[in-house]
């Protein structure tokens, strides 16, 4: 059996902040704390939580933007971040990467042209010509004219900036499409057009999604499979219809019940705040602070991820010590 | 008593590099002490531009007409010393971005004295226990420690307090906050949002609340009014909206929204088209373009004001085909 599109392993994450007083050791962020999971070819891994979560952390460590402090990410069964420079770069074309920001992710003193097919440049030292023919390709697969190739990205609007660095990330044929918050900048109607899009061209091109969002419809929308991650660490992780109606972990559970419902004057609950301090390497379960069924055991004992249904591919797991009966509360609860 | 504030048939027209631009065309409403109203729509549709021809804060080659009535007081007529004095004392405003509208460079207790000192006419220590009221009141936590600190000690929530903690210092009569949530994540949002409500309705403030988010809305505000192309195209108590979506914009917005328990892969309604530029805005309907709906006639005029049922306004000629199509 092939393995899967991607692997991610074990994967740590800790930042030194520079020191506060001279004798005083760093600080250090602990952004990832050991966060494992695979990703097939072809299907849509949704990555939620708050910020500071690690979401972002986790997207830059699987493009090989930054290296792990530990643990490995494999695409294709190639250990990148093992990988020597020459040839991180060359599997680099399996994996391409769209940001939240249409505006600042698009050089502006540069034409389509030149940002489009700039991967094909840095990553095949591909012809004038082959360029501009790949690049009127992608432009046309995300819906935009060759007419726009010639054009500077303030010529048009935030959905078709996004279209254009979607076509960006495209060039290169990718597997695997790194997408991080791509639809928060924008507005809700071209919001919808720029998500039809990329399911669209999901099922064209055989694209693998790892898609980052705070936005718990947008990922129940496109998600084959939705990991939470708490603090660094995965908190629980299902498929979409399992996690987001019989949530096991109450993190899951805050997070649904701060989202905005459609129904005018429907009373909720209020959700606990954060902690001030980011949590320490306690012992205990980091959610402990907010967290409203917590007993004993919680302060005691760290709960690891575990399977609460029967293993495969899309299991249903939390990592909390009252999985099941959170799990088994009224839906709004 | 006069209402709190009553906007009459105001038009803004901003100098563009294409001409002038309507930005604002025909906005009326009126909303009373204690009353929540919410202002929806796309970039480019007008909200912010209200909230600034509110405050008075458009760029000088704007031109204003129709009337601005503050607590019976014509806004539009005001110099801008006048302005200033309203500003912060009478009429606070939470901004979008809560790390642009702090400075950095002050400390948390300076900013929020700032208004105290000036409109109020405290003195520095009179001023700084009122700011650590102040904090304390929009729930900051150790707010005693946080007088000194500056903003980029703080995360985004905690800063969109201490905005809030400025707006308020004076008891204003309303609140403005434009967007006070995008940049948020959903449950410090939900905070915000409540801490926002809580604190109109305990004070006894008018909010007017901006945004483009309709689950925002439908929890925040009494009334809302759907702008597009610098119009109100829709205004009636949130419920009535909801349950009508009588104009297609409306009706629009709200099928765009992806919404929990959808099925994976769904296709979400688009709106074709894109919000118009202001100085392209049409003499007709500005909506006609990306309307399915749209007949030759909605092109000709802008369309009227109409009653769609209790204080439910929506401005659209063709309301019952709308009406008569799934929504």
């Amino acid at each position: 059996m092939n393995p899967p599109l991607l692997q991610v392993e074990g994967l740590v994450k800790h930042y030194r902040l520079p020191r506060e007083r001279l004798l005083a050791s760093p600080p250090t962020v602990r952004a990832l704390e050991g966060v494992s999971f695979e990703l097939g070819a072809g299907r849509s891994l949704g990555v939620v939580g708050e910020s500071g979560s690690g979401k972002s952390t986790l997207a830059r460590l699987v493009m090989a933007l930054e290296p792990p402090t530990a643990g490995s990410v494999r695409l294709d069964g190639l250990a990148l971040h093992a990988l020597p420079p020459a040839a991180l770069r060359a599997a680099r074309d399996r994996m391409q990467m769209v940001f939240q920001d249409p505006y600042g992710s698009l050089d502006p003193r540069r034409t389509v042209l030149h940002t489009v097919s700039e991967p094909l440049r840095v990553l095949h030292g591909a012809g004038p010509a082959e360029q501009r023919e790949r690049a009127a390709e992608v432009l046309q697969a995300v819906g935009l004219g060759a007419e726009a190739l010639a054009k500077y990205p303030h010529e048009f609007s935030g959905g078709q900036r996004q279209r254009i660095a979607i076509a960006r990330a495209l060039i290169t044929r990718p597997k695997l499409i790194v997408a991080d918050e791509p639809v928060s900048a924008l507005d809700v109607s071209v919001q919808a057009q720029v998500l039809n899009l990329m399911q669209d061209l999901q099922q064209r091109f055989g694209l693998a999604f790892l898609f980052v969002s705070h936005d718990l419809a947008v990922v129940d929308l496109v998600s084959d499979e939705v990991i939470v991650l708490y603090q660094g660490r995965i908190v629980e992780r299902g498929a979409p219809d399992t996690l987001f109606r019989q949530a096991a972990h109450p993190y899951t559970r805050a997070l649904l019940r701060a989202v905005p419902r459609l129904q005018p004057g429907a009373p909720r609950g209020r959700v606990p705040a954060p902690p001030i301090e980011a949590a320490t390497a306690g012992e205990g379960c980091a959610f402990l602070p907010r967290c409203r069924l917590a007993h004993e055991r919680c302060a005691r004992e760290r709960p690891l991820l575990r399977l609460l249904t029967a293993p495969g591919r899309t299991a249903h797991a939390a990592a909390c010590h009252a999985a099941e009966e959170v799990a088994a509360m009224p839906q709004n609860a | 008593m006069s209402a709190l504030l009553d906007v009459t048939d105001l038009r803004v027209t901003l100098r563009t590099a294409r001409g002038p631009a309507d930005a604002l065309r025909d906005v009326s409403f009126s909303m009373q002490r204690g009353d929540t109203v919410g202002l929806i729509g796309e970039s480019g549709c007008g909200k912010s531009i209200t909230a600034l021809a509110l405050m008075g804060l458009l760029p000088e080659a704007a031109r204003v007409s129709g009337s601005i009535r503050f607590d019976g007081q014509e806004l539009t007529a005001l110099d801008e010393d006048a302005l200033c004095r309203l500003r912060g004392s009478r009429i606070g405003m939470v901004f979008q971005e809560p790390m642009t509208a702090l400075n950095p460079l002050h400390t948390i207790g300076r900013q929020i004295a700032e208004p105290l000192r000036l409109h109020r006419g405290l003195g520095a220590a009179a001023a700084r226990a009122e700011a650590l009221r102040l904090l304390q009141r929009v729930q900051l936590p150790q707010a005693g420690k946080r007088l000194d600190a500056y903003p980029h000690q703080m995360s985004g929530g905690q800063r969109q307090r201490v905005v809030i903690a400025i707006a308020l210092a004076c008891g204003p009569d309303l609140l403005i906050a434009d967007e006070p949530t995008p940049a948020l994540d959903v449950t410090i949002q939900r905070e915000v949002l409540e801490l926002i409500g809580e604190l109109v309705a305990e004070e006894g403030m008018g909010l007017l609340l901006i945004s483009h988010d309709l689950g925002v809305m439908a929890e925040s505000v009494q009334r809302m009014l759907v702008m597009y192309g610098g119009m109100v195209v829709e205004s009636g108590p949130t419920a009535e909206v909801f349950g009508r979506l009588a104009h297609p914009y409306t009706r629009g917005l709200f099928a765009a929204r992806p919404q929990l328990g959808m099925p994976r892969g769904t296709r979400l309604a688009t709106i074709p088209g894109r919000v118009p530029e202001l100085a392209d805005l049409p003499a007709g309907c500005p909506f006609a373009e990306r309307c399915g709906h749209a007949v030759d006639d909605c092109r000709r005029a802008l369309p009227a004001a109409l009653p769609v049922g209790a204080q439910h306004l929506a401005r659209c000629i063709r309301l019952e085909a709308v009406a008569a199509s799934p929504a």
